[in-house]
């Protein structure tokens, strides 16, 4: 489904951000990325739907070149959901127009279906209350869940989460991790930036394990938390495990 | 000061035949309001269209957006009204030139537009502000869920923008008003041209600018209290200034 090789990506002319980065995501697979801060995760998903260039290599998406010039970006994008850090929920809709918006506009569905969409995954993440509120008007945690709602409301093909739980209250992370785990579940494929790690060991399939630019460990989830191969892993676990 | 007060003076018959004093100053009002309203327009458009090009990662587009700003907000606004109206038509060729100085109610034409394209540099500036005090994730949601970067600022990015820069923009609203009196020089009668021709046949010059100044004050007050009410119906719940 998502097939990274050889990524390679500066940002200006000597600060390298991706060094040779080469993995995959089968389709219904959870592939969970973790690493210290500034190691380039969230560059890294950013490549895979474009919003950030890369420079060197490619990454093929079901199938269709990323970073080919002649690609439609917007129509690739549409079939790729994304949960970001701090929500970014559009502030001057209501809930269920930031769910109808892309669907209308980009997919072409009538307002009646988008509506209709919206409605129903709004009850899914538990929200249907909400539906008319403003944004600034939820907690975090509800944005979330909105977001996640916004993103599935594309019938997208694949969902990229950064860091979606970051800059939650703790109380309100279980609400955001308990739709990521059913949607796992469903079989979404899902590549996921978190430091979750109960996540990580409860629904993902492979987790990688980035630093300064480099996959250093790209593992099943077992071998990851039972023996990390890299020194560099084993310090990171033992440093977030230990509480 | 030996100076005779006479308030009955607006009135009294005007020399030109039509009317009394207030009507003449009436008059002027009402060109004052028609220019300023074309001139807002025009510095809507043009300031809104630059504003984008500003805000976007282009280096052509930004350049181009540079250049018209600097160009029309560094000249003082009557060098660039006697641009327009002395200048220019001595730069074309003979016959556009000639059908320029032509042209019926060419001062009215030449104070619009010229105020207008001033003005518009001063509103592309903050809705260029505007743009860039949104977070960079807005920007990046809509790019994600398939919206086409003109997509993006028509359906997100200007709608917010826009209301962060009302209460600005209102001034600007304010200035393009005031600013139509330098058309005078290019010898549009508006308001305070009425007011100084009245002065000039009556010798009532408290009288009269103390009119105009009223008239002023009265047009910028609804001005005031219309953008304001306009802030309140768009303000977004939970959201800056909102309620």
């Amino acid at each position: 489904m998502i097939e990274i090789s050889h990524v390679n990506k500066w940002y200006g002319p000597t600060f390298q951000v991706l060094k040779d980065c080469t993995t995959s995501v089968a389709k219904g697979e959870v592939v969970v990325v973790c690493g210290p801060s500034g190691s380039g995760k969230s560059t890294l998903i950013k490549c895979v739907n474009a919003l950030e260039p890369f420079q060197e290599g490619q990454i093929i998406l079901d199938g269709i070149k990323v970073n080919d010039p002649k690609t439609d970006l917007p129509k690739l994008r549409a079939r790729v959901g994304m949960v970001f850090q701090h929500f970014e929920l559009f502030p001057h809709l209501r809930i269920i127009e930031n769910l109808c918006l892309a669907q209308e506009k980009v997919l072409g569905r009538s307002h009646g279906e988008a509506m209709a969409k919206g409605e129903k995954l709004l009850e899914r993440v538990g929200l249907t209350v909400q539906a008319n509120k403003y944004p600034a008007e939820l907690s975090g945690g509800q944005q979330q869940r909105v977001a996640i709602a916004r993103a599935l409301a594309m019938d997208p093909i694949a969902m990229l989460f950064d860091e979606p739980t970051s800059a939650l209250d703790p109380e309100m992370i279980s609400e955001v991790l308990d739709v990521m785990v059913d949607l796992a579940h469903e079989g979404m494929t899902m590549m996921v930036v978190t430091h979750e790690m109960g996540f990580a060991s409860k629904v993902a399939n492979r987790v990688i394990f980035m630093d300064k630019g480099e996959i250093v460990e790209d593992a099943l989830k077992t071998d990851f938390f039972g023996s990390p191969r890299s020194e560099r892993a084993q310090q990171f676990l033992s440093k977030i495990l230990s509480h | 000061m030996n100076y005779n007060w006479n308030w009955h003076i607006f009135f009294e018959p005007n020399p030109t035949g039509a009317g009394t004093y207030l009507d003449m100053l009436v008059s002027g009002l009402w060109l004052t309001i028609k220019t300023a309203l074309l001139a807002w327009v025009i510095a809507l458009i043009f300031g809104t269209i630059i504003g984008i090009l500003r805000s976007l990662p282009s280096r052509t587009a930004s350049w181009i957006g540079f250049g018209y700003v600097e160009f029309f907000r560094n000249m003082p606004l009557l060098v660039q009204l006697f641009l327009w109206f002395f200048v220019l038509p001595e730069l074309l060729p003979r016959a556009a030139g000639l059908w320029m100085k032509q042209l019926p109610n060419a001062p009215f034409w030449t104070a619009a537009i010229g105020v207008g394209l001033f003005m518009s540099a001063r509103v592309a500036v903050q809705l260029a502000a505007g743009i860039a005090s949104l977070p960079r994730g807005q920007k990046q949601a809509a790019t994600a869920l398939g919206l086409t970067t003109g997509q993006g600022y028509r359906y997100v990015l200007l709608p917010i923008a826009f209301r962060i820069i009302l209460p600005p923009l209102t001034s600007e609203f304010l200035n393009t008003i005031k600013n139509t009196s330098v058309a005078i020089t290019i010898g549009l009668i508006e308001l305070t041209g009425q007011a100084r021709a009245m002065q000039e046949f009556s010798f009532q010059v408290f009288e009269a600018f103390t009119a105009a100044t009223v008239m002023y004050l009265a047009i910028n007050i609804i001005v005031v209290t219309g953008m304001r009410f306009l802030e309140r119906s768009l303000a977004i719940p939970g959201y800056i200034t909102g309620k």
